[in-house]
Parts: C-alpha cells; structure tokens; sequence
C-alpha cells in the first residue's frame, strides 16, 4: 500500500492558490444564492401576529435556500430604539432591523440605500403616503421600506352609545361602514363641543398630555389642523405665528374637559380608559378596541374607529409607519433586499392586515380596502374607516415638516404638549410660546 | 579570554536560580495571590465599568451627529438649557428627600425590630427585606396601578372617606411625592438591615455603664448609640445617595419624567436626550454631570469616615 505525502512545499502551493481563488473569483452571493440572514422584527402587541411574519420569511428562506434567524423585539421601555443604538454604535447586528418612525433619519449614515427596492414596489402597489415619505427618504435616497407589521393611524375611537347620548353625534351615521364617511361637520368646533358634553356627562375624552407617544401625535394632528408649526420645513423656528397661537387656544379649551391626570398619561392610559367604560372618546388605533372586545365586550361592542375632526388648514390623522432598514454594514444585503421585496407583496401585506386583525396598516394607496377592515367586529364594520379608505386624512406625523432630525427632538421631547398645558395651567401665552422657542433652537444641534 | 567566557557562564548560572528563587517568593507573597485572586473581578470592573466610563467621556466631547470633536462644547450647552437646571435641581430634591426618609425610616424600624426577641425578629427581618428583594421594575408596575388614573386602589379607597380623587401623577406636587415615596418604600429595607447590624454591634456595657449614669431613654441614643453607629450612617447614606442619584426605572415607569419633566432625574433625562432624540454625546454629557456633584458627597463622606477612623 503506498502512502502519498503531502510535501511542505505542496501544502505551501495548495493553500496559496486556493487563498487566491477565494479572494479573486467573483463574490456571487444574490438573493438566489445560499447565505444567512438576521433579522430584527417588532414583536406584535396583537397575540399571533408574529407568526404571519414568521412564516412568511420561512416561505421565502425556504424558496431562496437562506438560513433566517428572526429576533421579536418589544418596543416596550424602547427596546427596538436602544437596539438600534447599540447595532449602529457597534456596526454590526441584525441583516434588517424594524425600526419606528423617526430612526431612518436617525441613522441615514448607516443604511443602505434601498432604491432599487422601493421603486418597483411604488410601481407595484401604488404610491406612499406623504408622512413616509418624509420619514423614509432623505435627498431623493430611500432609507428604509415602510413595514406593514406595527403601521397605524391613531385617530379617533369612540362610544356610539355615549356620543349619541351626550354629545348627539351617531358616529356610525357619520362614518357608515362600506361608504365614504359624511363627515363635512365633524370638525375641532364641533368635537370640543363634544368633548364638554361627555364631561358634564362624566365620560370625559380620554386624552393625554403626557410626554408618550399617543398624547403627542393627538397634538400634532390638532396643530397642523390650525397649520401651525413650531418649525418648518427649512428649518426656521416659527413658533410665535397665529397659528401656533390659534392652536394653543384651542388646546387650553379641550384640556379644560380632559381628565386631571391627562398630563401624567402613558400610552397604556387611553386604552385603559376605554375598557374602563370611563370615556367616551380616545386616539388610538384598535389595539385598545381588540383588548376590550377580550376584557370588555359590553365596551367593545359599542366602540367605532373613525376620522379626525377637520380644522381650519384640514384634516389630519397621525400616522406611525414602522420601517424596514438594512444596515450598511450588514453581511447579506442582497438577500435582505430581496426578504423586504418578498414582505411587501399585495399577498404579504393582506396576510399581516389578517393576522393582526386589522391593526396593521400598509404605507401604500391601493392597499387601504381589504377584506378584514369591513369584517372586523363587533360592531361589525367598526374598523372600516381605520385605514381611511377614501383618502379623507391627511397621513401626518406631530412635528413635521420641521426636518426629521429636529422633529425627532420635538416630537419625544414632547414640546408641543407641554407648551399647550403650561399654557393651559395660567402660564402667558408669550412667555409659554417663548419657552417653546428657546427650546426649538436648542435642538438646532447638528 | 576564556576566563571572561567562564565567568559569565558562571554568572548565567548563578542568575538562574536567584531568578527562580524571587520569582517563587512573588508568588508565594500573600499580595501577589490576592492580586491573582481578584484579577478576574478587576478585568471585569474594566471591562464593564471602565470601559463604558471612559466611553461615555469620549461620547460627550462629540457633535449631535458624532462625527466632530468639540470638546466641552456639549456642557456648555446644557449649562444654557432651563430643563437642564430643573433636572439638576429635581435630581437633588428627589434624592436628598429620599435618602432622608430612607435613613430615617430605617433608624426607626432598626430599633423596633432590634426590641423584638429572637426568633420572631428573623421572620420580621424577612418580611420587611421583602420591597428590597423584589426587582424595583416589577414592583414599580404593581404601584403604577395603585395610582392608575382609571383603576386606583388609592383613590378608591380615599373615596370612601369622601377624599379625592387625587391626581397622584399628573400634579407635580403629586408626582413628586409619588416617586419618593415609592422609592422610600423600595430603599429602606436597606437602611434596615444596615442600622440592624450596627446596633448589634454596639457592647451592652456601654448602655448599662449610661444607666448607672443616669442616662435617659434619649441620652443614651445620643451619646451611645449614634456616635457608636456613625461610619455605618456615613457609609450608608453615601451609597444610597449614589444609587437615588442615578434612579432611572421609578420615574421612568410611573411618570417618565412628567407633568412638565417635574420629575425628571438626570438618567430618565439622559436616556430621552440621549437614546429617543437620538443624541447620544448630550445624553452621555447629563449622565456624566451626576458625577461631579457625587463626588464632593463622596470627599464629604468619607473625609469624615477617615477622620473618626484615625480618632478612634
């Protein structure tokens, strides 16, 4: 039996050339070629929402012969936000991460651009809405795509029964399932009205006016209905205007007829007042409608989602996109790419919409009339005017147009609300708005 | 020539074993083991203490977008910043008064469960460890409900009596209380066990040699067991102020630093500059800014600690 041996001069030669077929052959990794993804989702408040996620990244991992890892991050105590942090700190983590509305912009320098994905997508679905955007974009360039899974409109839920009762207004007349709402009166003037009824009533609205998300974004959509701005679009302070004013005004009414405590609300706080039976009215999407339909089914029965008030400049909705981003520094970003393609399909997106019972909204135009919005119940039907299906709304986020990365600031710093309750608390108009002002230009930093 | 050749060989063996010989004495140097010993711990602190510290100082002498260097420019800032001075002046309050009560509540509670007989004095030991033990989050949440606007058990109870209902977090007042008094709750289990330990510590002779004396019920506190217990008082009380200090999950999960940021502390301020405006060198500069004013408390502190060592 001969044995051959391997000289040290062949192994030398062996290596040397195989080192260089390595690094000289093209690196052919497309989204057709075997690889590992990672992948940061938002965990799904609503109970087996994620599994639609799941196994629509498995259907596509195993179609493409990509092994997925999937980690469900809450967003509880910002738990997606420090994640994000961290990754782009340490340039390196998860393939794609989900992240909520302001973070694109946060970390334009560290995702790639997704044109290429974005464009065919608009093509395919019909275009997004003006607040993603400007959430989304930056220079033309697409930071993110806008992730169906977590997307919402927070406007108004409210009780039929005590709305008819106190306020006279049948929100089910005024918003009828399967037509276009006749909502030409449903405007601030008649919703403060509203609101001063159900309180005399002792079912006061349930707004906050704390610094979470909820009582901000209710805030945002009241400003911009008076077009009021703390800063625009160019970036110029514009606090002290009529409008910022007229809003303010506005404000100091409604808080008069809101709760005592409104000011320490979290977001939990709406929902539970709500399913408390104590409110007749608060902002949400129907994540507190689909706890009380658990909890509370005598309350859940009676709750209707339907459109904000109009105000002198128009009618605004705050909308939540959550977004999709690929790091730059990712390992596998063609085959990302090709996992956000496959997510943002009609069939995709409807499967998201179903399994979260509706809460989940896509970013795009056509995609506002599927069949679960109308179904959703008891009431049935109460969810149809969730997604604004007749474009009624302008999609708005509080803040804008300011640029993102000073909105952000405004947006969690919480100014907008704070300087509606200072005011409302005794504090003069000017010396509230100059607040206002000192604290925009602190966030002016670059 | 070859003399030179062997002596230096000679040298060469002698240098060896002397080497040996000083190298096994290092190691067998009760110093050099300790040294050994705590090493991991040590590489531990750097690696999850030091680090991030001298990170965070890094941090702060960046821009917003991280890309410049600007030295003490972000301080400067924040030393402009009104929000940034109520945070400094609410950090005081809430630690100050809570650290107070604390200590004071503890001192109380010491000397009662120090009257209690043996055995029953470990049962009640245990139970009033047990706000101490739990995870502050987890017990934070349970009185979150009991000033929940729309559930409070508080205010349910008070109606009862035809009080309230009280706005327990969204008046500053309120708000203020709220926090110190959950933080109160959760701290002075540890005041507790420290005062207990002290006051055991103290020689009966001493209490009996007062009464010979004459000594009142309040005499004898005041000259036996106070001085008797002042390191532990010192020492506890600077520990206390650091953790208060850098109190983050009660006002985070009760208020998150409203009505107004009347109850921000300097890390639920840092963390919504910092990590939810996504400015990371302002938010390092408000975390940072707690250690100054730590460290005079620390001098302070333990100045008077060494002081009383050296006396006695």
């Amino acid at each position: 039996m001969s044995r051959k041996t391997l000289t040290r001069r062949q192994f030398v030669a062996a290596t040397a050339m195989s080192s260089t077929a390595l690094i000289a052959a093209p690196y052919v990794r497309g989204a057709y070629a075997a690889g590992k993804l990672s992948i940061g989702f938002w965990d799904h408040w609503v109970p087996g929402a994620n599994d639609a996620s799941t196994a629509l990244v498995k259907e596509w991992a195993d179609k493409e012969k990509v092994e997925v890892s999937i980690d469900y991050i809450t967003s509880n105590n910002k738990k997606i936000e420090l994640t994000a942090a961290a990754e782009a700190q340490a340039k390196s983590g998860h393939d794609i991460l989900q992240m909520p509305s302001w973070w694109p912009h946060a970390y334009s320098e560290n995702l790639e651009p997704l044109n290429d994905v974005m464009e065919p997508l608009i093509k395919q679905n019909g275009e997004v809405n003006g607040t993603v955007k400007y959430l989304g974009q930056l220079d033309g360039k697409w930071l993110a795509v806008p992730a169906t899974p977590g997307s919402q409109i927070k406007g108004p839920c409210s009780r039929i029964d005590l709305m008819k009762k106190h306020a006279g207004i049948d929100v089910q007349e005024m918003y009828p399932a399967g037509s276009p709402p006749k909502d030409d009166n449903w405007t601030l003037e008649t919703f403060l009205k509203a609101a001063e009824a159900c309180q005399k009533a002792g079912v006061p609205f349930g707004i906050g006016l704390g610094e979470t998300t909820d009582s901000v974004d209710t805030a945002g959509a009241i400003f911009q209905s008076f077009g009021a701005e703390l800063v625009n679009a160019k970036g110029d302070v514009t606090v002290k205007t009529d409008a910022v004013r007229q809003a303010l005004e506005f404000y100091k009414k409604l808080i008069a007829v809101l709760p005592a405590d409104a000011p320490s609300w979290d977001d939990a706080s709406n929902n539970k007042w709500l399913i408390s039976g104590r409110g007749a009215m608060i902002m949400n999407p129907p994540s507190a409608w689909a706890v009380a339909k658990r909890d509370a089914p005598q309350v859940a029965e009676q709750c209707w989602t339907h459109g904000f008030p109009s105000g002198p400049k128009g009618r605004f909705a705050p909308f939540l996109p959550y977004f999709w981003g690929v790091w730059s520094f990712g390992k596998n970003k063609e085959a990302a790419k090709s996992l956000l393609v496959h997510l943002s399909s009609p069939a995709a997106i409807e499967k998201f919409v179903v399994a979260s019972g509706g809460y989940d909204l896509p970013a795009y135009a056509n995609m506002t009339k599927f069949k679960t919005w109308a179904e959703e119940g008891p009431p049935k039907g109460t969810l149809f005017h969730y997604p604004d299906p007749y474009h009624r709304q302008t999609l708005s986020i509080a803040a804008s147009p300011a640029p993102p990365k000073i909105a952000q600031q405004i947006y969690f710093q919480a100014t907008l609300t704070k300087m509606a309750l200072r005011f409302a608390q005794g504090e003069k108009m000017d010396t509230a708005l100059a607040w206002a002002e000192g604290e925009c230009e602190g966030f002016m930093r670059t | 020539m070859a003399d030179v050749v062997i002596e230096q060989g000679g040298v060469a063996r002698t240098a060896r074993p002397r080497k040996a010989r000083s190298l096994r004495n290092m190691l067998g140097r009760k110093s050099t083991v300790a040294f050994f010993l705590t090493l991991p711990l040590i590489l531990l602190i750097g690696l999850l203490v030091l680090y991030p510290a001298f990170y965070s100082l890094y941090l702060a002498t960046l821009n917003k977008a991280m890309t410049k260097f600007v030295g003490l420019g972000n301080f400067t800032f924040l030393f402009k910043r009104e929000t940034f001075w109520m945070v400094v002046k609410q950090s005081c309050i809430f630690a100050i008064t809570a650290v107070i009560f604390k200590a004071l509540i503890g001192f109380i509670v010491a000397h009662f469960v120090h009257n209690i007989p043996g055995k029953k004095q470990r049962k009640w030991r245990g139970m009033l460890l047990v706000p101490w033990v739990i995870p502050p989050a987890m017990s934070t949440l349970a009185w979150l409900w009991l000033f929940d606007p729309s559930y409070s058990a508080f205010n349910y109870t008070l109606s009862f009596f035809g009080v309230g209902p009280i706005p327990w977090l969204g008046e500053t007042f309120w708000a203020r209380f709220s926090v110190i008094l959950v933080n109160v709750w959760y701290g002075a289990p540890f005041f507790l066990i420290m005062y207990l330990a002290a006051l055991k510590s103290v020689p009966d002779q001493l209490y009996e040699a007062a009464s010979i004396d004459g000594a009142n019920w309040w005499q004898k506190m005041w000259y036996v067991t106070l001085p008797m217990m002042r390191n532990i008082i010192a020492i506890t009380t600077l520990f206390s102020l650091i953790v208060t200090f850098a109190n983050f999950d009660i006002v985070r999960i009760l208020t998150s630093g409203g009505p107004l940021d009347t109850t921000h502390l300097f890390a639920t301020w840092a963390f919504q500059v910092g990590i939810q405006s996504s400015d990371i060198p302002l938010g390092a500069c408000v975390s940072l800014f707690m250690v100054p004013i730590l460290a005079v408390a620390a001098i302070f502190i333990l100045r008077d600690v060494n002081k009383r060592g050296n006396e006695a």
